[in-house]
């Protein structure tokens, strides 16, 4: 019963989503497309040619390319989670509208999750494909699931946190001050080897970094990876249980 | 100086570009000074735009438009200096409180900022907003943001304020209070020009009134000259069962000197409402129930149009 | 009489009540710098052919590209919120205030906008030690004329925009010029045919008028710059002027 309950939340998602795919879909590709071309392979070129200690000899944009995955995913996370679930957690907004049928927060919370993971996945899997265009290595099969990985470590404890937001100012904030310092500093431009000492501790507790080492990993078959996926699955199921007490407070207040 | 003439329209058209839809479609009036002139008539009828043209921010398409005697396409800012205006829609400054609203609003007509401080107490009295004066405009109620356009548009202290559905959207208890301001402008001298699609606002604030429908002025008076220039004294206003109003209205057609069947009930246009009423019964014809009133301005704009004015 | 100043002192009254917004605005290309600049040019050290080092060579361009930011997002997406929600210039109309005075208020208060920004980011870009001569201060008229540039052309796209969806558009084009227009690296890495397109793009001329002096070349093509700008500025006013008075006095 549950399940289906969720699902009827999905398909509302997808109804709406129907209406603008079509620009998202651009979006997407487009994107990686003129950042790998640009910072990979224009900038790359003086990178390469520097020839510096820190990248082991790995061209840049074999750097690069798996680093932005991972923070492309989170990019998608949050404009996924912040402000639509904000919307619809307002007054006026769908979830109260669904919360009037027999749909449960619980359900409410399921289903609009299956669809930021059906647009972080997307999303991750035509940055892939331009990847391969690009002659980037790495296993489409791994990348997808560890993008999506990434993005639901943010995702998840950013819709449990919005649905409750009374001001969408705190929205902006919180992209400004959180969101773009990680998407610089997590190493998907630079190692973070290159960082201060006292600095790499701290980035090492980022969701990003550990979704830009997981997604570096599995590119360049380096190192273990399961370190990262246990953070990142942490933080997602942590998230799930705080949206289920948020969601239920929120909704049936 | 009480017959000077401040707005005198003559074959005025406005075709709107988008659409091409004539919004007015020639119109003749004139607007004397120290009256409440008003234009009645439902939504879409061509009075918004009317307005618009009168405030300067939307040009004629054909015929002659004079106000203060200036031209509104070569003078518009000179003739806007002199105007208030009241939108339908409130267009208050929702970034600003409703002081610096008040402020920026006299900035903008040139006075300077002493002037400005001086007139902004009083308004703020007026519009019953001192102790809102420090607020942002976004926490204020529809009746209050309403009293803050109109106390906006007094800043300039104008010689014509105009009103477009002043009190559309407002609750009871907040028009009753904003007719007690409008009149009191009335009192002061202030030259008022308003639409309303409301027969009661009409008759409460209006010397003098247009009747407009469809783009076109129907017919012009006092409230009282046209109810009656258009309808009886009285109207006996009978309700049948539904679908029943104009089988019923067949058995009673004589008795009224008027008679409209609406879709949920029937207008019996008579001298003497109770008279009427009885002799309905005599008939053997029971209604569900049965209201003698006076005739309204609503009467007369279902005469000369033959549609109600809310629908 | 032109009274455009009022709709600069409107939005500067608006503006005591949100001035957090510059910091977030000064804040995000300083992230610009410390990454690319910064952490990037550990990587790339010096810039090839120039001699320049990494972070000294971005910079510059990063002061434009907040000019340019600073300037249009007020232009396109403050102006469109104004226009289309707030019905701000509705109000403002009916005063003596005419279609003209909004227009040039709101691009004068665009590029003083970008220039402000611009100049916070000046005095970072100072404490870090990037500048290296006094005609780097030559970036605070640059930035004023970048800013009349993409206030206009901001302006006059936002006449033709029908809703929030169409702002992805401007994305669509804005996210290429930056990364392409010599932000990053020198117009030596592309092929000459290239090189041409990138020369004609607004941003390209808006980096060369502050990173040539920044490293204290100056020269005619400052000039040319400028022209460009200028231009460019004045030919999106002439575009927006008309299609905002049809909007606005329908």
């Amino acid at each position: 019963m549950g399940d289906t309950l969720a699902w009827r939340s999905f398909s509302y998602w997808m109804r709406r989503y129907r209406h603008t795919w079509r620009g998202t879909i651009v979006i997407s590709v487009a994107n990686p497309f003129l950042f790998l071309l640009a910072m990979g392979a224009g900038l790359g070129g003086l990178v390469d040619q520097n020839h510096s200690a820190y990248l082991h000899g790995i061209p840049y944009l074999d750097f690069f390319a798996p680093g932005l995955l991972a923070a492309a995913a989170m990019q998608t996370a949050v404009t996924e989670s912040a402000r639509p679930v904000h919307t619809a957690g307002q007054p006026s907004g769908s979830y109260r509208a669904a919360a009037a049928t027999p749909l449960r927060p619980d359900d409410i919370f399921a289903g609009h999750l299956l669809f930021i993971a059906f647009r972080i996945a997307i999303s991750a899997a035509a940055f892939v494909l331009v990847m391969a265009l690009f002659g980037i290595p790495g296993s489409a099969l791994l990348l997808v699931p560890a993008a999506l990985l990434t993005g639901l470590a943010f995702a998840v404890p950013i819709a449990a946190w919005a649905v409750g937001v009374d001001r969408p100012a705190k929205l902006n904030a919180f992209f400004r001050f959180v969101v773009m310092p990680l998407y610089m500093f997590s190493g998907t431009f630079f190692p973070t080897s290159q960082l201060p000492a006292w600095l790499r501790p701290v980035v090492e507790l980022s969701p990003l970094w550990h979704g830009v080492a997981l997604c570096r990993t599995i590119a360049l078959g380096t190192g273990t990876p399961y370190v990262h996926v246990v953070y990142l699955a942490v933080l997602a199921a942590l998230g799930v249980l705080a949206g289920r007490r948020r969601y239920r407070r929120h909704l049936h207040a | 100086m009480a017959d000077e003439i401040l707005v005198r329209a003559s074959g005025l058209v406005k075709v709107h570009p988008m659409g091409g839809v004539r919004a007015v479609d020639g119109i003749d009036f004139e607007l004397r000074k120290g009256e409440a002139f008003g234009f009645l008539g439902p939504n879409g009828a061509g009075k918004s735009s009317t307005m618009r043209m009168i405030g300067c921010v939307s040009t004629p398409s054909a015929g002659e438009l004079r106000i203060f005697g200036l031209d509104p396409a070569t003078d518009g800012a000179r003739i806007r200096a002199r105007l208030g205006v009241v939108p339908q829609e409130d267009t208050v400054d929702t970034e600003l409180t409703v002081r610096e609203n008040l402020y920026i609003y006299g900035r903008y007509f040139g006075l300077s900022r002493a002037r400005i401080r001086e007139r902004t107490a009083g308004l703020l009295e007026f519009a019953q907003l001192e102790d809102k004066a420090s607020e942002q405009v976004g926490a204020l109620s529809g009746g209050m943001r309403r009293r803050l356009t109109i106390a906006r548009s007094l800043i300039n202290e104008p010689e014509i304020l105009l009103l477009d559905e002043p009190t559309t959207g407002l609750d009871p208890q907040a028009r009753h209070v904003l007719w007690d301001r409008l009149f009191r402008l009335k009192q002061e001298g202030v030259t008022l020009i308003l639409t309303t699609h409301y027969m009661d606002e009409a008759e409460q604030l209006c010397d003098r009134l247009v009747v407009m429908d469809r783009g076109r002025i129907a017919d012009e008076g006092s409230p009282r000259e046209l109810i009656e220039r258009h309808s009886t004294r009285e109207v006996l206003e009978l309700r049948f069962p539904p679908g029943e109003q104009a089988i019923r209205a067949e058995k009673v057609t004589d008795i009224a000197e008027r008679l409209e069947v609406l879709p949920d009930r029937v207008l019996l246009y008579v001298e003497d409402g109770e008279a009427a009423l009885a002799a309905v019964h005599a008939r053997g014809v029971t209604p569900i129930t049965a209201l003698v009133r006076r005739a309204t301005l609503e009467d007369v704009f279902l005469t000369l149009t033959g549609r109600t004015l809310v629908d | 009489m032109t009274r455009m100043h009022l709709l600069v002192e409107r939005n500067l009254m608006v503006y005591r009540h949100t001035w957090s917004l510059l910091v977030a605005e000064v804040f995000e290309p300083v992230l610009y710098l410390l990454t690319i600049g910064i952490g990037i040019g550990t990587l790339v050290g010096h810039v090839r052919g120039t001699g320049v080092a990494y972070p000294q060579y971005v910079a510059p361009a990063l002061l434009a590209t907040a000019a340019m930011n600073g300037a249009m997002n007020e232009t396109t997406f403050n102006l469109f919120q104004k226009l289309k929600f707030d019905r701000v210039y509705d109000s403002i109309l009916t005063t003596p205030m005419t279609v003209r005075d909004v227009a040039f208020g709101e691009v004068c208060w665009a590029l003083l906008r970008g220039t402000l920004t611009t100049s916070g980011f000046l005095v970072i870009v100072t404490v870090l030690g990037l500048v290296h001569t006094p005609w780097a201060l030559l970036a605070l008229p640059g930035a004023a004329v970048i800013g009349f540039a993409f206030a206009s052309a901001g302006l006059a796209v936002t006449t033709y925009l029908r809703d929030w969806q169409d702002f992805q558009l401007i994305q669509l084009v804005m996210l290429p010029m930056f990364l392409f227009a010599t932000t990053f690296y020198p117009l030596g890495v592309y092929p000459r045919p290239v090189q041409l397109a990138v020369e004609c793009l607004p941003l390209y001329q808006s980096i060369e008028l502050l990173r040539e002096p920044s490293l204290g070349h100056i020269g005619p093509g400052l000039l040319v710059a400028a022209v460009y700008l200028l231009v460019m500025g004045v030919l999106g006013l002439a575009i927006a002027l008309p299609r905002l008075r049809r909007t606005l006095l329908a």
